[in-house]
């Protein structure tokens, strides 16, 4: 890492002095508190965070024990259960049951052609329509997810990368027609492309283009959409392929550290769009290690957004996260062993302090969540936010030697990592991570931990339960979810009949329009975008016109 | 390590999906029982497999999936094969739910291999696949 500026900022002095403690207590005493008692179920008062008084606090530098003072009890995590099937009518059905259940946020699965920009009607999406999540074509089938939801209320996350920037422009169109103020907006997009080079690989431009749009997006939202996270920095995915908690982290902040960069040289001001920056990690089994993880993740932000890219404010240095319970922990054995997975792995996301949640539908491996499944996932995250108790106490295994110790050492690895990218990148993290996913190094370090964990498996030295110990008594499969190949046809239906509808001639004015500016970089694409989804231009017509300046993205095969 | 050619294995994801990793990790366990891999990797369509198994002479085709479009695009990686006048066995990895399976093993596929198979059953089921034995595997060999 790059010295930073030498000189002590005001959100350091604090540290080792013995204000420390009732400095974090006055920011806590001002905070506003849920009216739940903050107590154990005996009846023994309990503080909302404890250490000496020199020590570190919630909400003070280096935010490593969370980002606010007063933390779940002030407000709880977002309960945010991703959903997306079939078709927008179906999934706008789920939507509302969630939030009839009590979700406090949506979370938009799309299909893996929507993911892709290609349209339903395209030869690669045939048998993939609905599948995977929902099939979006055009702002019609946009404003049928959210018919009846009020978007200037719910936030919503929404889940794509590559086709991001389009379907972004689409959702915005969805506020612009219901009369909703863009700066009502509020939600996430995930926007991370950089992950995809390296895990998901869910790509379809070469990755410069690529983190072009990504910084339009965040240009654009940092103007217009003052509620919205414009980049969900995500570890989940590279956890899922395989890498480990260090690998997760490192890969992962390095990537924001390459978006803050790409955001700077966007002409942006850092404490304009970091406290925007928003993060996404895996929370897998081997529980200590993930709340190490979150801790780590949180200091290392801070300490790199102040003196690496000198940060003043101190939301640039706060590091905020949503966790997903890791898919790739559950089994197609004995399925219903999963809800007590998913109940150990989120209680270490929420014991790390995490911003928001979805716990994993127990019948994941099995297929897409049915309702009953999705609801138990839904009910694990109340049960520990209404009946363990966990809430009251701030970051409560701070100061455990082990898990001090082990935050430590997973951010020794994760520095070790940037050291690396940083060199290679000349001193630009950005150009760093590109190398490095231009040589396919990310690639294979993730897929060398995946097999090593394979190998560990296959020895017998990690048991997973039901899989390669405790094999007996696998009753069967649950009912699962079942889309109607039905979905398929309907969405053609759809799709022809929004193209017969719309102006031909502003169409391909559009699309020209596209093209034009996607060929200057200094060009925000977000507005042509916007425009072409309000004449009904379909998600496959603009990703192609954007696909004809770009390129096309492969990756080197390799084993 | 075996010192015997045990046999040519081409492994591809069909379609729009790009979870690789059990791909990956077959390919590796494959490498290590003495195959030779031949990696077609990502987005690749029913008629790509045809033909690089056409080009590659590999003995086994194995097809990883994870996107729920098991039941359109199994049969057409059959159909390509055997449209291209190839007889090549077919194995399919991922997420198949139990219901789907005999549709798919209609389609002419030998093996399933679902999450959580072992590496024995990998092997075996690309042994069983190039012996000519359909319906290997037990467990997570599906």
């Amino acid at each position: 890492m790059a010295a930073g500026p030498a000189e002590v900022r005001p959100a350091e002095s604090n540290i080792g002095s013995v204000r420390a403690k009732s400095r974090w207590r006055k920011a806590y005493e001002s905070s506003r508190l849920r009216d739940v008692p903050f107590e154990t179920m005996s009846g023994v008062p309990l503080e909302a965070a404890y250490g000496p008084d020199d020590g570190e606090f919630p909400g003070e530098w280096p935010y490593t024990r969370g980002p606010y003072a007063s933390m779940y009890r002030s407000r709880l995590w977002t309960m945010r259960q991703f959903a997306g099937f079939g078709t927008a009518e179906d999934t706008n059905a789920r939507f509302k049951e969630l939030l009839a259940s009590g979700g406090s946020g949506l979370s938009t699965a799309f299909d893996m052609p929507t993911l892709l920009g290609r349209d339903s009607d395209d030869p690669l999406a045939k048998g993939e329509v609905g599948r995977a999540g929902v099939a979006i074509d055009s702002q019609v089938d946009m404003e049928r997810l959210f018919a009846g939801i009020p978007v200037g209320e719910v936030s919503t996350s929404m889940t794509i990368n590559s086709a991001a920037a389009v379907i972004m422009a689409m959702y915005i169109g969805v506020g612009d027609t219901t009369g909703v103020e863009r700066a009502a907006l509020s939600g996430t997009i995930q926007n991370d492309i950089l992950k995809e080079y390296q895990a998901q690989k869910e790509y379809v431009f070469p990755p410069r283009p690529s983190v072009r749009l990504v910084a339009d997006l965040i240009r654009f939202a940092t103007a217009e959409l003052p509620r919205w996270h414009p980049v969900s920095i995500s570890g989940y995915h590279i956890r899922e392929a395989g890498s480990t908690a260090a690998q997760e982290l490192a890969f992962t902040l390095a990537n924001g550290f390459a978006y803050v960069e790409a955001g700077l040289a966007a002409g942006l001001e850092l404490d304009q769009f970091a406290p925007r920056l928003s993060f996404f990690f895996n929370a897998h089994i081997d529980f200590f290690e993930e709340i190490a993880k979150y801790r780590a993740a949180r200091r290392i932000w801070a300490r790199w957004m102040r003196d690496r890219y000198g940060a003043t404010s101190e939301r640039s240095m706060q590091l905020r996260f949503h966790t997903q319970t890791a898919g790739v922990s559950l089994t197609a054995q004995q399925p219903e062993v999963n809800l007590a997975r998913v109940a150990i792995e989120a209680l270490a996301g929420v014991l790390g302090g995490t911003q928001s949640l979805h716990t994993d539908a127990f019948d994941e491996a099995l297929a897409l969540p049915s309702d009953k499944a999705a609801r138990l996932a839904l009910r694990t995250q109340q049960v520990i936010a209404e009946e363990t108790g966990v809430v009251h106490v701030a970051d409560p295994l701070g100061g455990s030697w082990f898990v001090e110790s082990l935050t430590d050492q997973l951010e020794h690895q994760a520095e070790e990592v940037f050291a690396r990218l940083d060199g290679l990148g000349s001193g630009s993290m950005l150009e760093g991570v590109i190398a490095c996913i231009d040589d396919g190094w990310f690639c294979r370090e993730i897929a060398d931990a995946a097999y090593e964990f394979q190998s560990k498996i296959a020895a017998g030295r990690w048991v997973h339960v039901g899989v390669n110990g405790y094999t007996d008594g696998d009753d069967g499969q649950p009912p699962t979810l079942h889309i109607d190949p039905a979905v398929e046809r309907a969405q053609l239906d759809s799709l022809a009949a929004v193209k017969q509808a719309r102006d031909d001639d502003a169409v391909r004015a559009s699309l020209a329009r596209i093209r034009t500016e996607a060929a200057d970089p200094t060009i925000n694409l977000m507005p042509a975008l916007i425009e072409a989804a309000a004449r009904h231009v379909t998600v496959g017509e603009s990703m192609g016109a954007l696909e004809d300046v770009f390129g096309t993205w492969l990756e080197h095969s390799f084993v | 390590m075996p010192d015997r050619r045990a046999g040519r294995v081409l492994l591809a994801k069909i379609g729009l999906d790009g979870h690789d990793r059990g791909l990956r990790v077959v390919a590796r366990i494959l490498r290590d029982a003495g195959y030779e891999v031949v990696y077609a990797g990502l987005r690749q369509t029913p008629e790509m497999v045809a033909a690089a198994a056409l080009q590659e002479d590999v003995d086994v085709v194995g097809v990883s999936m994870h996107n729920g479009a098991h039941l359109t695009i199994a049969p057409a990686v059959v159909g390509a094969l055997r449209g291209a006048g190839l007889s090549t066995p077919v194995v399919v990895g991922g997420i198949v739910p139990d219901v789907d399976l005999p549709q798919v093993r209609e389609a002419g596929v030998c093996a399933v291999l679902g999450p959580g198979a072992s590496n024995q059953e990998v092997v075996a089921a690309i042994e069983d696949a190039i012996a000519g034995v359909a319906g290997s595997g037990a467990g997570a060999g599906r």
